[in-house]
């Protein structure tokens, strides 16, 4: 059996509508986590990371990055979605959905389908997936998904550095009305224990080195040489390149690998400066270049969710994405706005500090 | 009792096997060894392990390897002796050949670390220090070390730089050999360099966490020619102890382990230190491997990483160590690393040492240390030339 028929691939064609992205002001400096754990000695795998507010969490940045979505597909009456699904890892509730709460605010309620997802990073490109075929089946117009995420990271650990916030929405509907179109998907998912976290427990725990070569790499690369092989393409026929970013180094690393350039891997590169978003991260990546990209150009996204797997995208730009581009603030306008904080503030932030 | 030869080696390489299980890397090495040696049948396995039950939650690893092997049936079971395993299993298969109570045996080192948590595989180690006086202090394995390097660097005036020679020449080495987890070149100053993990050790001191196995197959030296073409005597296999907690010995600097064990080795060869032509020591961390020097005969007490820095433990050298990258290039995988020791010692003796082959080695000498110092196991290893 060829790797081309595992591409997925709707009967109809699905593009993305409107897309948005939500990154919260604050952020803690990677030396600053090391100045506390590591004597102020060590490297850091990024510069800083975005830390959401006191008041913010999964619901509202959702909220926020699915309003921009909407905003950008201002034609779409938000009454016609179907669905509205959100990926995270770090839902308010165990029992109760983010995604009606989002579903609400945006005024897509009641006639629609409603879900959260977890696949640990993966969550939102799983959901995104679906959403393509829910659309590319006929059963629905439109649909809104969202990777979202606060991240969480255990004091002192190796993940505190990167563990960021912030989301990416988009909503998804008929290839006729869309600013991308979706060419085709390809999915490589197997049991590889890397990183988890159980049920009642507050952070997530690590196989360390294992969480390299054997879960990051061997999907990242399976799933995009697997779809670049099932749609017969090179690297080459890409303007720009999206992995998922756990920090700097394993995504440069990934598109070296499949022989992406530095400048293919650039603008979707934002880990060094709001970290890892888990599962944001691909998407908010994915919205960073569709504010700069032009109509013709290709996009490849590949999403890594530990656990594990990987989702990979490949996208073509239409020539609708010029005048939405500036309906709503760009990836790049919520990284510039930006006010540091100090370790102390994050712990109260980010409600460690229990008293 | 018999003399007893090794007719036969097997080794996997050594690194981070994710995806090959314990008894998958000793099905391995244990094939290669039988098939090397063109043996399809063993009297008897003997499976040096340190971490099985604590890693991998898998005990009675000796009937498990003989019936993964396809041996199901024949007597096996299980050695430990801390990192000491692989040679303490290679000395009860000795003593089973030697004794006349086995005609063929294989000895297999495995060890299975990297499914494990870092703090679990720190916790598992230090189960080879003195668990009621060191361990439950909160001492690991490397603090150990690191306070033996310490007081090293106090009585005799070195330099903690002054060790990156021992890095330098076990990773020269580890690039030729195929089975080595590192196989890049470390220069002093990238020593200089590397993160502190146990203040004086840092990254380069330090021997790694991985996956690895070894065998060999022992017969009766009178039989080893039918077998092989230049079959390995074994001409000395010694054990010493001491105390497991450092505070308890004589002297923390002085391995009185490894002076009885390679005493005796020497006593039961006929040789002296003068007569060995290269020497596997148990470089875990650099300290180690210039007390092994020190206790071995090779050099007066403090003067051990001198001989280093003089260059004598280059291929070239005097007294060739680590020649395919010891513990800290090849990889220390803790309870098969005897094991690949002595592999390493025949490949020298056989000639098929490639690039880093020893000029007319033809009497090699292995040391494998459980704990910091509390069994040292030592195996002189003779070349058979042919007799007609």
């Amino acid at each position: 059996m060829g790797l081309e028929t595992m591409l997925l691939k709707p009967d109809r064609q699905v593009g993305i509508v409107g897309y948005g992205a939500y990154v919260p002001r604050y952020r803690l400096p990677a030396v600053a986590v090391d100045r506390m754990w590591a004597g102020g000695q060590g490297g850091t795998p990024v510069r800083e990371k975005a830390v959401a507010g006191p008041d913010e969490d999964v619901v509202t940045i959702s909220i926020e990055a699915a309003r921009n979505a909407l905003a950008r597909a201002r034609e779409v009456n938000p009454a016609l979605i179907r669905a509205v699904w959100v990926g995270s890892e770090s839902h308010p509730y165990a029992v109760k959905p983010t995604s009606t709460i989002v579903a609400e605010a945006v005024g897509a309620t009641p006639y629609t389908q409603a879900g959260d997802w977890e696949f640990a990073c993966k969550a939102g490109t799983e959901a995104f997936q679906a959403a393509i075929g829910f659309i590319g089946s006929g059963m629905a117009r439109y649909a809104l998904v969202v990777g979202a995420d606060t991240a969480q990271a255990r004091p002192g650990d190796d993940l505190e550095y990167t563990a960021g916030a912030g989301g990416a929405a988009f909503l998804l509907g008929p290839a006729e009305e869309s600013l991308a179109v979706v060419e085709g998907s390809f999915s490589y998912v197997t049991d590889t224990p890397d990183f988890w976290r159980r049920a009642y427990q507050r952070y997530p725990s690590h196989g360390g080195r294992f969480t390299g070569q054997p879960a990051y790499f061997r999907h990242i690369t399976a799933a995009a040489q697997g779809l670049l092989e099932a749609l017969n393409r090179k690297p080459a026929d890409y303007t720009y390149v999206v992995f998922h970013q756990p920090n700097v180094k394993f995504p440069q690393t990934a598109g070296k690998q499949l022989g992406f350039t530095p400048q293919q891997m650039a603008p979707g590169l934002l880990c060094d400066e709001i970290g890892n978003i888990y599962a944001g991260s691909s998407l908010i990546g994915l919205t960073a270049v569709l504010d700069v990209a032009a109509p013709g150009e290709r996009v490849l996204l590949v999403s890594y969710g530990s656990g594990a797997g990987s989702d990979a995208i490949s996208l073509q730009v239409t020539g609708a994405i010029t005048e939405r581009q500036g309906r709503a603030p760009k990836t790049r306008d919520y990284i510039a706005r930006r006010v540091e904080i100090d370790y102390a503030t994050y712990v109260r932030y980010s409600g460690k500090l229990v008293v | 009792m018999r003399d007893v030869a090794i007719i036969g080696i097997g080794q996997t390489e050594v690194g981070e096997h994710w995806e090959v299980s314990l008894r998958h890397l000793a099905l391995r090495a244990l094939q290669a060894a039988m098939q090397d040696a063109g043996v399809p049948q063993v009297d008897a396995i003997y499976v040096g392990n340190m971490l099985s039950g604590e890693l991998t939650g898998q005990e009675h690893i000796g009937a498990l390897v003989a019936d993964f092997a396809g041996l199901r049936g024949v007597e096996a079971f299980k050695v430990e002796a801390a990192c000491g395993s692989g040679a303490a299993a290679l000395r009860i298969g000795y003593m089973a050949v030697a004794s006349g109570l086995a005609n063929i045996v294989a000895v297999v080192g495995v060890e299975k670390m990297t499914d494990a948590l870092g703090p679990d595989v720190a916790y598992a180690l230090a189960l080879a220090a003195d668990g009621e006086y060191e361990a439950a202090h909160g001492v690991t394995f490397v603090a150990l070390n690191a306070m033996l390097m310490r007081r090293y660097m106090h009585e005799y005036g070195y330099r903690h730089q002054d060790f990156a020679i021992l890095a330098v020449n076990a990773h020269r080495n580890g690039i030729n050999n195929p089975y080595a987890m590192f196989r890049f070149p470390v220069t002093p100053e990238r020593f200089a360099a590397a993160p502190m993990i146990c203040d004086p050790i840092n990254l380069l001191d330090s021997s790694p966490v991985c996956d690895g196995a070894a065998a060999v197959v022992l017969v009766p030296a009178e039989a080893a020619h039918a077998f092989a073409k230049v079959p390995v005597r074994i001409a000395a296999s010694a054990v010493g102890t001491d105390t497991l907690a450092i505070h308890d010995r004589r002297d923390p600097l002085v391995l009185d382990g490894a002076v009885l064990s390679t005493r005796r080795a020497y006593e039961q060869a006929g040789v002296g230190p003068q007569d060995i032509d290269l020497f596997e020591l148990h470089d875990a961390f650099s300290i180690m491997a210039v007390l092994s020097l020190e206790a071995a005969g090779f050099a007066e007490r403090g003067r051990g990483l001198q001989l280093a820095l003089e260059g004598e433990i280059a291929i070239s050298g005097r007294i060739p160590i680590a020649t395919m990258g010891g513990l800290k290039a090849r990889g220390h995988p803790v309870g098969a690393t005897g094991v690949y020791q002595v592999v390493e010692v025949v490949q020298q003796l056989r000639g098929q040492a490639g690039a880093n082959q020893v000029p007319n080695a033809r009497l090699g000498m292995a040391q494998n240390i459980g704990g910091s110092g509390a069994t040292v196991i030592t195996h002189i290893l003779e070349r058979m030339d042919h007799c007609g």
